[in-house]
Formats: C-alpha cells, structure tokens, sequence
C-alpha cells in the first residue's frame, strides 16, 4: 500500500475546473515534454472519449499545450496558454476524436517534433485525481507514471542489451525500484522503462548509448 | 505512525494523548521523511490559495467557462449584508465561500483539490467561516486542514474520492465529513466526536449521485459544495450538543463505498443520469443557454 499524504488529500494545488481533465491533462504533456531531447517546434493532440467530448468545457486543450510549454498544474498562465504559444511561436494543433469508443475515456495522443526535427509521440490517460501515466510511445505500448525518475530506453530486442542497461544503473549506485520492458516484435524496437527512487544523474543517458543496439535514451525526473 | 481505520485513529490518539490533527502531522513528517515545519508551511501554502479562491469571487465575480455559474458567492454575501440572511452569519458566510471556491474553480483560477477539485469549496467554506465567527488564527485553521486531512486520507485509502467511482457521497460527501470533523476539533470537541460528525455526514449524503450537466463542474457541484458546509456544520452541531451517532466512521466509510459501486454508471460523473438527463440539463449546449 502506498503512503497517502496529508498533501494527496488536501491537494493538488491546481488551476481548475478538473484533477482528471485539467491537471491530469497537464501533467501528461509535461511529461510529453520532458520525454524530447530538443525545444519543441510543432505539436498536435489528439483527445479521445470524455477529453474530446467535455475537453474544451474543462480547458482540457489549454492545460495540454500548458504542459507543453513547461507549465506544472498550478501555473496561472494555463489559461492563457494558447496566446503564449503564440507568442512563443509554437506550432499547435487538436483533434477531437468523438468517434474512437475502444479507447480508455481520459486519452490523449501528443505528437511533438523538435527544432532539429526530433518525431515523437506519446499517449497518456489521466487516471482521475490528478493521477496519470503514458500508455503508448512511437505506437508501443508502455507504461510508466512519472511518479518516479524514469530512464526510457529505445533499443533493438537484442540480447545482453537490459544487462547492459542495468550495469550502467549499478555502477552508478542506482536502486531501481520497478523496470519494465516492452517490445514491437522479436528483434525489433524495444523499451526498457527503468523507475528510481532516487534522481538519476543526466550523463547516465550517455553511457548507456554506449550499446551498439541501443537507439535513444530519454530521461524524465520525478 | 500510521492508521489504516477510524479506530486505529482514535487509539493513537488516546494513547499519545492528542488531537487528530497532532497525529496528521507527526505521521506526515515521519512518512515523507521530512520535518514537520516543512509540513506546516505546505499546509499554510494551501491555505492562503484557499482563502484567496474562497474570498475573490465575493468582491470580484466571474462567469465560468460552460457558463452555468458565476456571481453566487456575491449574491450570498450582499444577501448577508443587507441583514436579511435566513441562516445566520456562520452558514450564510460557508455557503459564499463554497460557493467562491467552485466559481474560481470553474474559470480556471487556482484551487487546492480538497479531496478533489469538484469539492473542493466545502473544506475551506467551513474553516474559513469558523475562523471568521470566531476570530481563530491561521494556525488553528491549519490544524483543522490536517484534521481534514486525516478523513480524506481514510477515505482514500479504505473507500474511493472519485465521482466517477463512487457518485457525488465520495467527493462532496467526503469533503463534508472532512470539514465536519475539522469542526469540531476547532470548537474543542475530542477526536471520538470529529469522527462522530464525520460519521453524521456520510450518513446524511449517503447515495449523492454525481450527475454534473454537460460533464462540467458547475451545475449541481456549486450548489451542492454550499450544501456540503450547511451539512457539515449541522453534524458539528449535533455531536458538540453530545448528540452520538448509531453507526461509527468506519462502518459509514464502508457503506458509502458499498453504496457507491452499487450506482449504475450512468450516475458517476458520466452527464447520462439524475440532473444532465433533465429536460433542462440535457438542453445544456443545444442553444437555450
């Protein structure tokens, strides 16, 4: 059972009018955000079920391109956030899927490219509460909350490649609390999503791009 | 230091010989390994957004986004002033103040989720109007929120604070039963009789459906956080007179849950049921309004 604190209860401090369809929406495009390597240039959601149907009525849409913007769910700018994109000169777009019913209710799909042209997309569901976590990265299915420091690593499904990974963490002095891994198919791409307690030290990203089937690294703090 | 029941809650507090919220904040300090001024200043932080949600909207009032709401927690305070209130200063002020909290709330301003953001009015309607009538200190009104705190946290852990979970009796209901046991604690009731007044609350709203028009949190949620603090105020009252109810926390905190999982979906937070399918509430956006 995990600790409930006084702070889960009276908590979040958030701008409203909902945990699950404002700050939750938020913390997933934060998260989206921290998942890029480079500044963002252009970017499209895609809502599905009760975000597409009431998004707008809960600023769904504005708390999203807030995350984006580095907004945590507290920011007095969510409301704003669309003339601050533009300001910013933040490409933006949003799709309300009303159709899709074979989808989680709280879904959204983020598809960023970066100034140098980094692709990436990410699915998150807002859990309720303010609770969240990703679904979907480049179109496999994953699973982590950023709850935690997460390491996400896009590999080959090659052997020796999670020995590797966890070689990096321990020479480090790294206590992993939850790893997962996730694949498209034998031999294909492959993520390892790494969870830790602790902070995780930003040359980590380094060394473990030092496997030859190892693609890409990404690092998100709690 | 931890509780899992009521009941764990209450011993804890005999055998230390203090208040619910004294045990809120050890066990806060000592869980997340921090000291317990640094709990103090969050829940000081938390309540200086409270008050400032709570109190805006009565000298400032905005339209929310749906446009169901806006303008209520002035009304209520003019209505007070003129000297016409039917209720008196102390629920005529807790109901303003909820109702501040939800109009804040629906216009993108900052609350503080209390448990959720849909209820979140009743908890500071309640304390702040307490701190008003009675001229307590921003420390007592912390106090109070970790009092709060400790209800929440049982009803988080042994039952759901979800609408879409278990109806409107787990998120303005728990509210409610948080602040009626605030109450007490501040009136200088002991912990058996916060958990009593809390107890009173979940009796009083057990099967509240959450049935929000459009799937906004505006319509019933405002009026029904201004109901929460009247309700909770009215338990307070009831076990401060050494009124005892018949049934204990934990038992009503597992009623609520029953009763909750029990309601069909279409009377959690899904706008198919109760006030969205009305004539009136279903025709929300097809241009009445």
């Amino acid at each position: 059972m995990p600790f409930i604190s006084a702070f889960d209860v009276i908590g979040p401090n958030m701008i409203g009018p909902s945990s699950s369809h404002t700050a939750g929406a938020c913390s997933i495009a934060l998260l989206a955000r921290k998942m890029m390597p480079e500044p963002i240039a252009k970017v499209s959601f895609i809502l599905y079920g009760s975000f597409a149907k009431t998004g707008r009525g809960h600023g769904t849409d504005r708390a999203l391109l807030g995350g984006i913007m580095g907004f945590q769910t507290d920011d007095r700018r969510i409301p704003v956030s669309y003339e601050l994109a533009e300001e910013a000169g933040l490409e933006f777009r949003f799709i309300f899927d009303t159709r899709e019913e074979d989808i989680y209710p709280n879904t959204v799909d983020i598809s960023m490219t970066g100034e140098q042209g980094f692709a990436l997309s990410v699915r998150g569901e807002s859990l309720g509460g303010g609770k969240v976590r990703i679904s979907r990265i480049n179109g496999v299915d994953v699973d982590f909350s950023g709850e935690y420091s997460t390491l996400i690593v896009v590999q080959k499904d090659k052997p020796g490649v999670v020995a590797h990974i966890t070689r990096c963490l321990s020479d480090r002095g790294i206590n992993i609390a939850f790893m997962k891994l996730f694949r498209e198919a034998r031999g294909e791409t492959a993520y390892s999503i790494v969870e830790s307690d602790d902070r995780l030290p930003e040359d980590i990203i380094k060394k473990v791009k030092e496997n030859k089937y190892v693609k890409d690294v990404m690092l998100v703090q709690a | 230091m931890d509780f899992k029941n009521g009941a764990e809650l209450l011993k804890l507090c005999r055998d230390k010989d203090a208040r619910i919220s004294d045990i809120m904040r050890w066990r806060e300090a000592e869980l997340s390994e921090t000291d317990i001024s640094e709990a103090d200043k969050r829940m000081h932080k938390a309540l200086s957004i409270m008050r400032e949600a709570a109190e805006d909207p009565i000298k400032d009032p905005r339209r929310s986004i749906g446009g169901l709401i806006g303008g209520e927690a002035k009304k209520l305070r003019d209505h007070m002033s003129s000297g016409k209130s039917l209720v008196g200063g102390l629920v005529s002020r807790a109901m303003a103040y909820a109702c501040g909290v939800l109009e804040v709330n629906a216009s993108m301003g900052l609350i503080v989720a209390a448990p959720t953001a849909g209820s979140s009015g009743v908890v500071p309607g309640v304390l702040l109007s307490i701190q008003d009538e009675y001229g307590l200190s921003d420390e007592d009104i912390t106090a109070g929120l970790f009092n709060a705190a400790a209800i929440g946290c049982l009803a988080m852990r042994n039952a759901t604070v979800a609408g879409a979970v278990g109806g409107c009796q787990a998120e303005v209901g728990v509210a409610s039963a948080m602040a009626a046991s605030a109450a007490v604690e501040l009136m200088g009731g002991q912990p058996e009789a916060s958990l009593g007044a809390a107890s009173i609350v979940l009796m009083d709203m057990l099967g509240l459906v959450c049935d929000p028009v459009g799937g906004l949190v505006e319509c019933p949620c405002q009026q029904r956080n201004a109901a929460g603090a009247s309700v909770a105020l009215t338990a307070a009252e009831m076990v401060l007179s050494g009124i005892e109810p018949f049934i204990p926390f934990d038992e009503m905190l597992s009623a609520m849950y029953q009763v909750g999982r029990k309601l069909p979906a279409e009377l959690r937070e899904t706008a198919l049921g109760g006030c969205a399918a009305t004539p009136s509430g279903s025709c929300f956006g097809c241009g009445k309004r």
